[in-house]
């Protein structure tokens, strides 16, 4: 059962903002009536089957489709061969070496993850894709494999890119303020040799797919898909096919959660493209559970070495350096951007000044990663975590009061950070207060003594991260100063037609964050209607003509660009909207009240007219309206763009991001001696994402992005054996939390509006991965009670815990304490 | 009785109080009638190993994963989906309202799932503790919303059903 701490709110607002009104999309969902990709059909449609590698790394020797082909049914296949014949390669984000890689739609010459796929086989059912698919013959030479990253830069470590001349993706150092200065300054040093914060991903339930239809007269797809990210799927294929932008219509409907895992199915996408154009049929796709885990986006997997902190004896922390080494798998989907993104937290909360990062990015036989909620910043959030648990302890200070002493004041927010970020505003140190009281964190002595009794160790534990929302795609120049990207935007329109319809599209992808009802809410306030007579398109399309480049439902930022598109659409069509009313009703636009449905005369309640009444007249009845009406449309389009610089690449220093959300996370768990088990048996999640448009749907992804940080931390992980065979490849083996799993979730919020966004509203959902550092911390701390050992890992099974009461020295040796 | 191995039968079953033949595969299974042959898609796939519950429907009163039952085996059972909810009017039910009330969806796509093991619990528990609840739906994964809502909302229909 929830319980619910909230602080009153700051800012007015409309009627209907920041009311938990019913969601719009419910009725469909609870009904059965979604429309998901899987359910979307077509005369004639073939279904498509992937074959994909046993190996993790092997030379293909050859192909042959021929027995499959030979079944009756089966409509045709599609190779490596015949995809580098039609198309390029992905373009590459990297610059040089990772700028070399050569990723296609399907394997060409070689595999290098088990799972990948190397030839689709169509058929006019499900079952017989799959057994054309069994029947296709694949020599394989197997290859050497590379699974450990801290391995591939070695001298006889197998490559997996010829072409980049080695597994190195990108390499970079981010430095800022002075170092020398910080560890000259410091009373102690506290050394951390390794860290490594595991791989594993948020598998939304639904996997990927798409049905896509080639239009043979205007050469033009229809790709219907649940791709949450379709501006970055369009600039990945075009090129790739050799097609301009125009030739890629997007649709999507309903999601079944994204968290990422939807943004990089575009080589899937690319096949697909290839063989509804090649077999002349609508294909479709589905992807299984099985091949999901094993091919898409897993979260970056990180390790950290010779982590060094400065600190005085107080605890005040004045600096730190390390070295980051992350795992991008076998292919550069999305990354090296992983390699930048962390950066928009580099201080996480704290006020430390001088922080140095030399971050490297390696290729290894594993499935690809891309972006999995709390990207790259999760990583990197649970290192200045960790950092602060562990120097708590070494230097036998409080966790809490570290935190506090360290933490960003909110009177000094804004507050640009050491490498240029700014933090709009929020109050650490209270939201930490509300967890710990939740959590009953006052009364953890006296229950650490009746664990005890029990056999149990109890310990308390604190996690604060920040959700970083709205990115400047200028970033992306840290990894690649050639690139063209910056800024970012978000397209909404907003129209009133002939029956007083109020019809909005979006060009978001939403997967379940209510972005239907959100943007209901604000037209309503805007116009002055009801939510209920605002109607949002549901998903994504591209022939509305309501999406950009930056289009897509990813990296915490729906409340921010979409619901400020919306804003700016709506404010234009209400302007439009008064002065119609004003040329009818014979007063100024400022004489005109928009409310209930009608536009009035201020001055005179008698003069009115309903929506109805101005949407007819543009739109069906416009002979003999004055010169002045001539721009009126009562169709609005608008694009928000965020008001961000391009920050200075040499330096790499700027702001990154527009919005920068709190969460603190505390929980207390009990571990059992005997097994190494972990039992959370009190957990809180305190959240500011500044104004709140729905506390409902805010709480209900505090709830969501918890669960996966408690999976993540204890059960969740995409592990793999020395030969690079995935052995969690299934719901089997890779344990998502179930109903019984879940401790009880306690909520609190606060709200510090954000002053650089119009609704004073930041982006919120990803959570920063507050519950792996709290369940981190909180181990532990139970763990002191028994030889002290350190938690390195952000995953924490029962064996490893167990390892760690059994032997808290081979932990405790990582860690070196100097005093200078 | 032949021994020979039959790839497809005639199946009836009755879905949603409605009476269906069909020639089916013998290895077809029964979600796979249920959303390609019954074009009732409201019942989802989210695994291929029976551990996601998006699938359950009611065989003769019963929750069962139909991904993990082949078609030929409904021979001569009533199946109930969730396109089957809901009252006469057009109105939700109390548990479907319960759900939208207590923001138990946020994508969706457990949902018709959860409503199903729900309705089995309350019908065979009308007045279930949260751990009878949570127990009933341990075979249902929801990865958007940590059940938290989802409990909430069972247990809100099993109150307002007044028992
Ligand atoms: S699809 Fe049936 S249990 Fe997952
Ligand atoms: S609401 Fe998305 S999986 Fe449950």
């Amino acid at each position: 059962m929830s319980t619910t701490a909230t602080e009153k709110v700051t800012l007015e607002r409309g009627r209907y903002q920041g009311e938990s009104v019913p969601r719009k999309e419910d009725r469909r969902l609870l009904e059965g009536q979604g429309s998901f990709v899987d359910d979307i059909r077509r005369h004639a449609m073939g279904y498509v089957h992937f074959v994909r590698s046993p190996y993790a790394h092997a030379s293909i020797l050859s192909i042959d489709v021929g027995p499959a082909l030979e079944l009756e049914g089966v409509f045709g296949t599609l190779t490596g061969g015949e995809v580098a014949i039609a198309t390029d390669p992905f373009f590459q984000i990297a610059s040089p070496p990772g700028a070399h890689v050569k990723d296609y739609a399907l394997a060409v010459g070689k595999v290098r993850y088990a799972g990948e796929p190397v030839v689709a086989v169509v058929a006019a059912t499900r079952e017989l894709a799959r057994d054309a698919a069994d029947v296709v013959e694949v020599d394989y030479e197997p290859l050497p494999v590379l699974v450990d990253a801290r391995a591939a830069r070695n001298d006889d470590a197998p490559v997996l890119h010829d072409d980049a001349g080695g597994n190195l993706s990108w390499e970079g150092v981010y430095e800022w303020g002075d170092l020398d200065q910080a560890f000259a300054e410091a009373d102690r040093v506290v050394k951390i040799d390794e860290l490594h914060f595991d791989r594993f991903n948020s598998t939304p339930l639904e996997c990927d797919g798409a049905l896509v239809e080639y239009d043979r007269g205007t050469e033009q797809w229809t790709i219907h898909s649940n791709n949450q990210f379709p501006g970055f799927a369009a600039i990945m294929m075009g090129p790739a096919m050799r097609v301009g932008l125009d030739r890629l219509r997007f649709v999507s409907q309903d999601i079944g959660g994204g968290f990422g895992n939807k943004i990089t199915s575009h080589p899937q996408l690319v096949a697909l493209c290839l063989l509804a154009r090649k077999l002349k049929r609508p294909v479709q796709w589905t992807e299984w559970r099985t091949d999901f885990h094993q091919s898409m986006s897993h979260g970056n997997e990180r390790w950290f070495h010779d982590v060094e902190v400065a600190v005085k004896a107080d605890g005040t922390l004045l600096g730190f350096r390390c070295k980051a080494l992350d795992d991008a798998g076998a292919f550069l989907r999305y990354e090296p951007l992983g390699g930048v993104i962390w950066a928009q937290v580099t201080p996480g909360l704290y006020r430390w000044q001088h922080v140095k990062v030399e971050f490297t990015q390696v290729m290894t036989n594993k499935a690809p990663v891309s972006p999995n909620r709390g990207y790259s910043r999760m990583q990197h959030l649970w290192l200045t975590e960790r950092i602060i648990d562990i120097v708590a302890s070494q230097l036998e200070l409080d966790p809490v009061e570290i935190r506090k002493l360290n933490y960003i004041k909110t009177d000094e927010m804004p507050y640009t950070t050491p490498n240029g970020c700014v933090y709009d505003s929020g109050d650490y140190g209270r939201c930490l207060d509300i967890a710990l009281e939740l959590v009953g964190a006052d009364t953890v002595d006296a229950r650490r003594r009746d664990a005890e009794a029990r056999g149990k160790l109890l310990g308390l534990g604190i996690g604060s991260t920040l959700d970083s929302g709205t990115n400047n795609f200028a970033q992306s120049r840290f990894i690649n100063p050639e690139l063209q990207f910056s800024g970012n935007n978000e397209v909404a329109t907003v129209k009133l037609d002939i029956f007083g319809e109020v019809v909005v599209t979006l060009g978001t992808t939403p997967q379940g964050q209510g972005h239907e009802t959100t943007a209901a809410q604000v037209v309503a306030d805007t116009i002055g209607c009801t939510h209920e007579m605002v109607t949002v398109r549901a998903g994504h399309d591209s022939y509305w003509n309501s999406h950009a480049g930056f289009s897509g439902t990813y990296a915490s930022q729906f409340a921010v660009t979409g619901l400020s598109a919306v804003k700016g659409a709506a404010d234009q069509l209400a302007d439009q909207m008064r002065r119609l009313a004003a040329v009818v009703l014979g007063t100024t636009p400022d004489g005109i009240v928009l409310a209930g449905g009608m536009a009035t005369r201020a001055d005179n309640p008698d003069a009115a007219l309903p929506f109805m009444a101005l949407g007819a007249i543009i739109n069906a009845n416009n002979a003999g309206l004055p010169p002045e009406t001539e721009d009126i449309t009562l169709n609005a389009r608008y694009v928000y763009r965020p008001p961000f610089d391009v920050p200075d690449i040499e330096k790499k220093y700027g702001n990154l991001t527009l919005t920068y959300s709190t969460q603190i996370h505390a929980c207390v768990v009990e571990i059992d001696r005997e097994t190494g088990e972990v039992e959370i048996v009190d957990y809180a999640a305190v959240d500011d994402c500044g104004t709140r448009i729905h506390p409902q749907i805010v709480e209900g992804q505090v709830h969501g992005a918890t669960a996966h940080a408690i999976g993540a931390a204890l059960w969740e992980t995409f592990h793999y054996d020395d030969d690079g065979q995935l052995l969690t490849a299934n719901f089997y083996d890779y344990h998502v939390p179930h109903a019984l799993d879940m401790p009880p979730i306690k909520t609190g919020s606060i709200e510090s509006p954000s002053p650089f966004t119009p609704l004073g509203t930041k982006g919120m959902g990803e959570g920063g991965g507050g519950g792996i550092h709290c369940v981190c911390s909180a181990i532990q701390d139970a763990l002191a009670g028994a030889g002290g050992a350190v938690v390195t890992d952000s995953h924490n099974p029962a064996e490893r815990v167990w390892k760690m009461l059994q032997d808290p020295e081979a932990s405790r040796a990582v860690v070196h304490v100097a005093s200078t | 009785m032949s021994t020979e191995p039959v790839n497809e039968k005639l199946i009836a079953v009755q879905v949603n109080g409605e009476s269906q033949e069909a020639v089916v595969e013998s290895r077809r299974l029964l979600v796979h009638f249920i959303r390609d042959d019954c074009l009732l898609t409201g019942t989802h796939v989210g695994c291929d190993t029976g551990n996601c519950g998006a699938c359950t429907v009611l065989v003769d009163g019963k929750a069962v994963k139909s991904c993990m039952m082949l078609a030929i085996q409904a021979e001569g059972t009533a199946i109930e989906t969730v396109e089957s909810l809901g009252g006469s009017d057009g109105e939700l039910e109390a548990l479907q309202q319960a759900f939208s009330d207590k923001h138990a969806l946020q994508c969706g796509y457990c949902t018709p799932g959860m409503l199903m093991s729900a309705k089995h619990l309350l019908e065979r528990n009308p007045n279930p503790t949260e751990a009878e609840v949570r127990k009933a739906i341990q075979g249902n994964i929801c990865r958007c919303t940590g059940y938290v809502n989802i409990v909430d909302a069972i247990l809100e229909a099993a109150e307002g059903s007044g028992s």
